[in-house]
């Protein structure tokens, strides 16, 4: 096995034990992305010179015993956290040659745990999309069949992780951009509870949304970075003051006395028979396990995506109005008055799907349609966190599929936004309700593509799905599975 | 027609964007079919229902009044498309 094949928590016990260095690790993730990258997209910068100091540093560190827990361990950022000294895109012309002047909390605190970040992985402009096709900077392909997608927003990230270029990412979920594209590419991604991870930092999308969360290749490595990354921030006024358990403490086997709830309206005939079949197959497993299955219901999930995209774009065309040439980014120089300046600078500087976004929120902001679109939908999103308080009075932890389908082919639906954002429908709602969402790899498709089994848990109840997404992970035994790449 | 072209131009002038006639047409499109698919919000009486805004009270988040490093003038220049050392340039306006 070479090194890049190993789990945060098998590197982290070589390197203990004397049998690898950081350098050596890092090393072996380079000539990774050297040998696969060109084809797979998942970065945008990668800073080998930087990553190599960093590096040597960690076994500096490691030799004095001052080793933390990301001590030496490859890591890439999704192109929208800030991390000092490197280019921040978004994915986005209008950001392409942005430096950003200081370190995300979250980066701040890999870095404090010692991680390597090799550099940017490839998303969605703005995160917006559900494919990581909207990327101004080359689209990531799905590393088990590379005509299909990679999923989005957290797109690089995902095919990162999964082709071994890197041990885990720091992604950001706002509609399922975690999740979704951990479950495509058969992965663990983990979308925490609203506030429980700082976003200062985060290039703001939709933010009563947006949160950071880790893509990994096991439940272990996924509770090792929650513990690095989760807790209180003072520069984050969203930020919850809530202890913060150690999560790797919850992955024991066994589930007795736990109940799994099967949410009826997950289950509908648009879902893939595969897809079915394998989230079926999980449940099953969890029941081996001890665990005690009760079917409950969320009526209002046919709801979601219409709640969600009258939101997220709202929030966005509110967030999205600091772009306009003047304090940095992309200017429109031939522009002689302020206001062609702003029109120009935005208009070349976003792509077509951040255009409809912020159009569309524009649209329910503006006057006489306040009511009936950005407040209608906030009081729907009430009757969602309703559900879910109900769901989780009868049940620990809800299981459904991440997505309808498996991966499709790039550049299906292209022409049709509406199709893209229903297959968002089982994601969006943990978003909506701030509840905590994770991806466990299910199964494969005949046709070899990975499927996700979703955990989604009640606020701040992470390490229930950590618990749950271990067990799954220990009777399925997926996570050997090579890439043929 | 849930929106015409003439409703896209103006929210595009709003939002300040400039939107070719391709553009303009094809958003107009897709724009009214998205439009179309949230109106099914309407089935539901909310009349009743408090709107969240955010899943918990996000209200007055004080942090002690200590003062702290900032950025630099040059850091905070350091991505400006146009400047002079100390202020951001814009074109004139008067």
């Amino acid at each position: 096995m070479k090194p890049y094949q190993l789990t945060i928590t098998e590197a982290c016990a070589a390197m203990n034990k004397g049998d690898l260095t950081a350098v050596a690790l890092t090393e072996s993730c380079l000539a990774r992305i050297a040998e696969v990258d060109q084809d797979l997209h998942a970065f945008v910068t990668v800073d080998s010179e930087g990553a190599l100091r960093q590096a040597a540093a960690a076994d500096a560190m490691r030799q004095e015993g001052s080793a933390g827990l990301l001590c030496g361990i490859p890591v890439s950022i999704k192109d929208l956290l800030a991390t000092k000294g490197q280019r921040m895109t978004c994915g986005s012309k209008i950001l392409e040659n942005y430096i950003a002047p200081y370190d995300a909390t979250v980066v701040e605190k890999v870095r404090n745990a010692g991680a390597v970040i090799l550099g940017k992985a490839t998303m969605d402009e703005f995160a917006m999309g559900s494919t990581s096709e909207t990327c101004a900077f080359g689209v990531p392909r799905n590393p088990w069949k590379k005509g299909y997608v990679a999923g989005g927003s957290s797109g690089g990230s995902a095919v990162g992780v999964a082709s071994c270029e890197c041990f885990a990412s720091l992604g950001s979920d706002t509609g399922g951009s975690v999740r979704q594209p951990a479950s495509l590419c058969g992965i663990v991604g983990m979308k925490p509870t609203y506030g429980r991870v700082s976003r200062y930092g985060l290039t703001a999308f939709a933010s009563s949304l947006d949160q950071v969360g880790p893509l990994c290749r096991s439940v272990a490595d996924c509770a090792l970075m929650m513990n690095v990354i989760s807790g209180y921030d003072p520069m984050d006024s969203t930020s919850v003051q809530q202890p913060v358990p150690d999560y790797s403490a919850y992955l024991v086997e066994g589930l007795k006395g736990l109940r799994v709830g099967v949410p009826r309206e997950y289950f509908t005939k648009g879902l893939n028979a595969e897809v079915h079949a394998i989230v079926q197959n999980s449940i099953a497993v969890l029941k081996d396990r001890g665990a005690e299955i009760v079917e409950v219901t969320l009526p209002h999930t046919e709801y979601c995506v219409a709640v969600y995209y009258l939101i997220a774009p709202s929030e966005a065309s509110s967030n999205l109005a600091r772009y306009d040439g003047v304090h940095y980014g992309f200017r429109d120089k031939q522009a002689e008055t302020l206001l062609e300046m702003y029109k120009g600078s935005r208009s070349k500087g976003f792509g077509p799907e951040v255009k409809r976004r912020i159009l569309i929120g524009t649209y329910a902001l503006s006057s006489g349609y306040y009511d009936a679109y950005y407040k209608k939908a906030s009081q729907v999103r009430t009757l969602i966190l309703n559900d879910f308080k109900k769901a989780f009075a009868a049940c620990d932890v809800l299981v459904s599929p991440v997505t309808p389908t498996p991966a499709w082919p790039m550049g299906e639906n292209a022409d049709d936004p509406l199709s893209v954002y229903l297959s968002d429908i089982l994601t969006l709602s943990a978003n909506l309700a701030g509840i905590p969402g994770m991806s466990v790899p299910g199964g494969f498709t005949e046709a070899g593509l990975p499927v996700g089994v979703q955990l989604q848990g009640a606020h701040f109840q992470e390490e229930v799905l950590l618990k749950v997404g271990f067990n799954l992970e220990q009777a399925l035994q997926l996570g050997k599975r090579d890439l043929d790449l | 027609m849930k929106i015409s072209k003439e409703q896209v131009e103006h929210v595009a002038h709003l939002a300040r964007l400039t939107l070719t006639e391709e553009e303009l047409e094809q958003m107009t499109g897709q724009l009214d079919n998205i439009l179309s698919y949230v109106d099914k919000l309407d089935e539901l009486d909310t009349s009743a229902v408090v709107p969240t805004s955010h899943v918990f009270s996000v209200c007055n988040a004080f942090r002690e009044d200590i003062v702290k490093e900032s950025l630099s003038r040059n850091d905070a220049l350091m991505n400006a498309p146009q400047h002079d050392g100390e202020t951001f340039l814009v074109p004139r306006i008067i």
